[in-house]
């Protein structure tokens, strides 16, 4: 490098250029400081928005569920302890508002999907991050993006259209509408985001403790039931967390899938609604007029609201005050 | 190759013969080789998952692409039914979703990763924000598209418009008329027969709130040709005291006519609150996609090395010159690629556009941000959502299907750029 010719053109030019940024005018101090400051004001500003987002979440929904509290058809201990969920002015009906109807459907679906996904998830990640040879995991990694990136309504047309039928073919008590085809839909869904996430947690374990417990004689099995699973276990809950909020929020599957009849059953083969079906369909009819409904909406938004983040702040915690550092 | 695979291979060392019963006498092993089957197996029923769902829409989907389904507009009948306005809100949405999201998440990863905190104080501010954005990413979007309901459907009720949330308290480029239809038009009133020509006349009136224009002799009044609006004579008479000549009567207008009041909005049309418009959907979308963008921007920024940043921080750099002329270039494929894919989520997104817009009967593309839409997978989804039926005028699942191959075409162009991206990236750095 040292070498160079006097005579080399890109030296010149280079010199050149070093040449011309000396004899560029000084930039004024005073200008480039005020600079700085609104970019960091303005940085500023979009790192509080998202504080802002937060805050104006909670703010709406409480306001309103407050107000939704203030009609005389509803009370509190009926909301929270009641699962007959009639929100709809009908003729002679009253009015039931208790929530317990549409989270029993929330969780019977959820439950349905997690039967799947989170063994499923789980078992294909030990095999893509202990055993799958290069060329596999190279093939099944996007294979998993493309799953992951599939929007839920496409998950939602599929259970309708196939799935549903499928159970129906296999037992005939299958209503149209029903909680497990929307279930193994939204387990699906589910699927690759318990795969990668609990991927990542069991790369995370160094290969040390591989190596020793292969010199110690065990078989991949071992090395990986006994030490690495339970090595990645944070990560590996945490994941599974994840999973049950993302399950619990998921709306198009269960608008399309599950139906609309909120009630308390564990009967998988019936029509149920969940809490997020409730608000597509009441959103899809017409909520012009300011009513119990309109209102109703919003208190079953705070309480899904309240499930997921509850589930999302776990997960965060577990991940990251129970892990096992080895580094 | 892991370490794991060459102790494998140690173990596996010896004659072929006692190499086989090693394996086969040790129970361990075979515990093991079942496990790796049962994985294969497990991979496999995930791969068969994913080709079931592609194979099943794609047949009953591609017998209805076409370029109706592209080009046309939704219709009663499922065989002349088509997409065009969903797909043309798409790209509206998107855009200003992607045009107001991409700065402000941009923006947060550069404060979070490139300006540390000095003070306890700010340390604190910015471990809230931490904790915040991995919360934000975990709410369910139905929950986001109920926050834009209130936040910039109806403005938080702020303009005394509780009673029609999506109502313009506030608006700019609106010109409002009342149309009346000349006394031939009324199916009634069969005074003038076949012979007198449909004539419709327009009032301009001051605002929306303004009462029905009540018809007086001698009103300025308008007709709509193919020259635009021209001025019209128009003669107010009692319906049973018509005049007889199919000139005059074309021109004539029922004296107890109620007009109706229709709106002719200009490509800026604004109005407080936003209502159930394009704007509203973008923005709320925005809320969706910010988390992603954001940690996928801060992933990208921690990737670069820190001797860069020295090396322009030793030579007398601003923080903001650092992170402008050093810092973003050299993240901005992994910053692309976080936001391409977090503009594929945006656009099939679906939740959040349902609880803004409702279902809706949207037959034209937006013409203003204030212009109601409709997007691919609410299309999607109401079609979907409409019964079964072996009918073609009637078989909605089919075109629905279709539109769902459209749908994940336009996903998987986006999410095959991100990964050339992602690529490309890969290479530069090695």
């Amino acid at each position: 490098m040292s070498s160079v010719a006097a005579g080399d053109p890109e030296m010149e030019s280079l010199e050149k250029s070093v040449e011309q940024f000396l004899q560029k005018p000084r930039k004024n101090l005073a200008l480039v400081r005020l600079r700085e400051a609104i970019v960091f004001f303005l940085l500023i500003c979009c790192g509080l928005f998202s504080l802002l987002v937060t805050v104006s979440i909670v703010f709406v929904l409480i306001s309103e569920t407050i107000t939704f509290f203030d009609f005389d058809a509803v009370t509190l201990g009926s909301f929270v302890g009641s699962a007959k969920w009639s929100p709809q002015e009908g003729l002679g009906d009253t009015q039931n508002f208790g929530v317990w109807g549409l989270i029993s459907g929330t969780l019977l679906v959820t439950t349905i999907a997690m039967c799947f996904a989170l063994p499923l998830g789980l078992i294909t990640a030990i095999y893509l991050s202990e055993y799958a040879p290069r060329k596999v995991r190279n093939a099944l990694k996007p294979i998993l993006e493309i799953l992951a990136g599939i929007p839920t309504v496409v998950y939602g047309f599929f259970a309708l259209t196939t799935i549903t039928p499928l159970l129906q073919w296999m037992h005939g008590g299958f209503e149209i509408y029903n909680a497990t085809s929307a279930g193994i839909a939204v387990g699906i869904l589910c699927f690759p985001t318990v795969c990668s996430l609990a991927e990542d947690a069991l790369q995370a374990v160094p290969n040390s403790l591989r190596d020793g417990a292969f010199g110690l004689g065990g078989t991949k099995f071992d090395a990986t039931v006994k030490i690495i699973v339970p090595a990645a276990l944070s990560g590996i809950v945490s994941a599974f967390l994840l999973a049950i909020a993302r399950a619990i929020g998921e709306t198009m599957i269960v608008a399309l899938a599950a139906g609309s009849t909120p009630q308390a059953t564990l009967d998988p083969r019936e029509s149920i609604q969940t809490m997020t079906g409730f608000m597509a369909q009441t959103v899809g009819g017409d909520i012009s007029n300011f009513d119990i409904e309109y209102y109703s909406l919003y208190a079953v938004a705070f309480s899904l609201f309240l499930m997921t983040l509850t589930l999302t702040m776990i997960g965060n915690l577990v991940r990251r005050k129970f892990r096992e550092a080895y580094e | 190759m892991s370490s794991a695979e060459q102790s494998g291979k140690a173990t596996a060392d010896g004659s072929p013969s006692e190499r086989a019963t090693l394996i086969g006498s040790s129970r361990r092993m075979r515990v093991d080789r079942w496990f790796q089957r049962w994985c294969i197996f497990i991979a496999v029923v995930s791969v068969v998952i994913l080709g079931c769902l592609l194979v099943t829409i794609l047949v009953q989907g591609s017998s209805s692409i076409n370029s109706t389904l592209i080009f046309g507009t939704p219709e009663p009948d499922a065989r002349e039914a088509g997409m065009w306005p969903a797909i043309t809100g798409t790209i509206w949405i998107c855009a200003i979703c992607a045009f107001i999201s991409l700065p402000l998440g941009i923006g947060t990863a550069v404060l979070l990763e490139e300006f540390k905190p000095r003070s306890r104080f700010a340390l604190y501010v910015y471990q809230l924000i931490q904790l915040n954005i991995s919360n934000l990413a975990g709410v369910p979007s139905v929950v986001y598209g109920i926050l834009g309901l209130t936040a910039f459907v109806s403005m938080f009720s702020l303009f005394q418009n509780a009673d029609d949330p999506g109502a313009p308290a506030f608006e700019v480029g609106a010109v409002y008329y009342d149309q009346f239809a000349n006394l031939a038009s009324d199916p009634f009133l069969s005074t003038g027969g076949d012979d007198v020509i449909e004539r419709y006349f327009v009032v301009p009136v001051a605002n929306r709130t303004e009462p029905p224009t009540v018809p007086t002799p001698g009103m300025k009044a308008f007709e709509y040709t193919d020259e635009g609006m021209v001025p019209a004579e128009v003669t107010v008479v009692d319906p049973f005291d018509a005049p007889t000549d199919p000139e005059a009567l074309s021109y004539a207008i029922d004296i107890n006519a109620v007009p109706g009041r229709i709106s002719d909005k200009s490509w800026y049309y604004f109005q407080l609150p936003f209502g159930r418009g394009v704007l509203a959907g973008a923005l709320t979308l925005m809320l969706v996609i910010l988390p992603v963008v954001i940690i996928s921007s801060q992933e990208s920024l921690r990737a670069v090395p820190g001797s860069l940043r020295d090396g322009a921080l030793g030579l007398g750099a601003t923080p903001w010159q650092v992170v402008w002329n050093v810092t973003l270039p050299a993240s901005i494929p992994g910053i692309m690629t976080g936001s391409i894919l977090a503009m594929s989520r945006a656009i099939g997104e679906t939740a959040p556009i349902l609880i803004i817009c409702g279902i809706v009967y949207i037959r034209n593309s937006p013409q203003h941000l204030m212009d109601s839409y409709t997007v691919m997978p609410l299309q999607i989804y109401n079609w979907s959502s409409l019964p079964q039926s072996e009918v073609p005028e009637s078989d909605f699942h089919s075109i629905a299907a279709g539109g769902i191959i459209l749908l994940l075409a336009i996903l998987l162009t986006f999410n095959a750029f991100a990964v050339l991206i992602r690529q490309r990236m890969h290479n530069k750095l090695s």
